[in-house]
């Protein structure tokens, strides 16, 4: 359920925050997991002048850190900004309370994975997924597989189709990936500790 | 050419410099072998887990480090070239030290010694280290004034964890100086290139590539020179403004002034031909 409402009245409604939808723990489980402490924010929003991706955010970083104090979960779990993030951390170095605020953007990340929110930003998260895939199998990063595995999960077999053939032909795409000799250390590393042997 | 021994290195090349940015990884070696420094590549070396790693699982970003910190023999230092490499691996040595229980699981599991107390090092520590006399020393070519602008995108920025640690990134400028290049600053140089999102969202990257390029050409800079391979790559594919200018590796320009003859292959490898430009100025024949 969104904790968001209407306001019913005259004139333009405006969205209003139902009190007793708010998750009251939401704010402590993410300054557990992030280890950011959240109160320290006084919204004087110099993360969010300073963040070169902001214009792709649908809420800048300052504002993220106020859904999650207002225990707007879903709100906070289901925005684009936590997948936008790169962790630059233009932000954190010029904050001035030195909030880590892309810690804070992994651990919503992670809560948002854990409980299967809906995600924002599907083909990021495509993306990374096939990277810690090339990374399982070879212990290191193998671009052209990633993008070949890449491409056909998201069915945009076009879209810079100009650029791959450019990198192609300046040999910035080995076709055989580098290989770790001792993978079994790396995919060890991949598997819950209760399944390993 | 240096004079004395060669100083031992660990060396951490990364998917990039092992890859994708091959002419940054030679021009490297190049450079080092010329002041002295014997660059040792760390055996059975493992990716830092990249942005994706720390992104998913934060758990697996910190073991793949880990691994990464246990193949590297203790007693000299380790080097990274790639800003983003160095950071993941510094973090896992934060946590390494903070949980001595956890390094010791680790050091069960995969039967090697952690040092905690390794040295974790960016190419530039290293060059700064041994002073501008070294580099002086090496020198065969002048830059001759090539005009240029150090692009350090975010590789000075890091998280609050790790803002009390040196970072030698920034000496870009300075080194180049040294060697006869004259250096601009006053363009978007800590500006993000949009890491990851060059894959999954060119559409925002295209526009902040843009205005790092337009700022660059508006100071007069003939070319960029970045520390980061990633940088290198989305500035170059990801540039739709004109005119274009080329970026180099650090490593390339810093070879070339140390008399590197081998050029003709890297250059052959970027985007944007810096030939023509490094011909005008009389840096390569």
């Amino acid at each position: 359920m969104s904790a968001i409402g209407k306001v019913s009245g005259s004139g333009a409604s405006r969205p209003a925050i139902i009190i007793n939808e708010q998750d009251r723990h939401f704010a402590a489980e993410v300054e557990r997991l992030s280890g950011a402490n959240l109160s320290w924010c006084y919204q004087c929003r110099t993360c969010a002048n300073g963040c070169p991706f902001v214009r792709a955010m649908d809420y800048p970083p300052n504002s993220v850190i106020r859904l999650i104090q207002l225990g707007l979960r879903q709100r906070a779990l289901e925005c684009h900004t936590i997948w936008i993030c790169v962790a630059c951390h233009t932000c954190s170095s010029q904050c001035p309370m030195v909030i880590d605020i892309a810690a804070i953007m992994d651990a919503l990340r992670r809560l948002a994975l854990e409980e299967g929110a809906m995600i924002a930003e599907a083909n990021i998260l495509d993306f990374h997924r096939e990277v810690l895939h090339s990374i399982k199998n070879y212990g290191r990063a193998h671009k052209l597989g990633i993008m070949l595995r890449y491409k056909a999960r998201v069915r945009q077999w076009f879209a810079d189709l100009d650029v791959g053939l450019r990198m192609l032909a300046k040999r910035k795409l080995d076709l055989k990936a580098s290989r770790v000799n001792a993978l079994s250390e790396i995919t060890r590393l991949f598997i819950p500790h209760w399944k390993r042997k | 050419m240096h004079g004395g021994d060669l100083i031992d290195i660990s060396y951490f090349p990364g998917c990039s410099l092992a890859t994708s940015a091959k002419e940054s990884n030679i021009s490297l070696m190049e450079s080092s072998k010329i002041l002295g420094l014997n660059l040792i590549e760390l055996e059975d070396w493992n990716c830092c887990g990249s942005s994706s790693a720390s992104c998913l699982d934060k758990e697996l970003a910190f073991a793949l480090g880990a691994r990464d910190l246990s193949l590297a023999p203790a007693g000299r230092p380790l080097m990274a070239m790639c800003p983003r490499c160095l950071h993941h691996l510094r973090h896992a040595q934060l946590r390494l030290r903070e949980e001595p229980e956890t390094r010791r699981a680790l050091e069960r599991r995969w039967g090697r010694p952690i040092s905690p107390d390794l040295e974790i090092i960016h190419f530039m520590e290293a060059l700064v280290r041994m002073g501008p006399e070294r580099l002086k020393g090496g020198q065969v070519r002048s830059l001759n004034g090539l005009k240029f602008l150090p692009y350090y995108g975010c590789t000075l920025f890091r998280p609050p964890a790790l803002r009390r640690q040196k970072y030698f990134q920034a000496e870009m400028g300075t080194v180049l100086t040294t060697l006869g290049g004259q250096e601009l600053t006053k363009a978007l140089i800590y500006r993000c290139c949009g890491s990851f999102l060059s894959a999954a969202r060119a559409d925002v990257v295209t526009p902040l590539v843009n205005e790092i390029m337009e700022s660059a050409v508006a100071t007069g800079a003939e070319c960029l020179v970045t520390a980061c391979a990633m940088c290198q790559l989305n500035l170059e594919i990801r540039c739709t403004w004109e005119p274009k200018i080329p970026i180099f590796h650090f490593s390339e320009i810093l070879a070339l002034a140390l008399g590197a003859q081998d050029y003709e292959g890297w250059f052959d490898r970027h985007l944007v031909d810096p030939r023509p430009l490094l011909l005008a100025r009389g840096l390569i024949t």
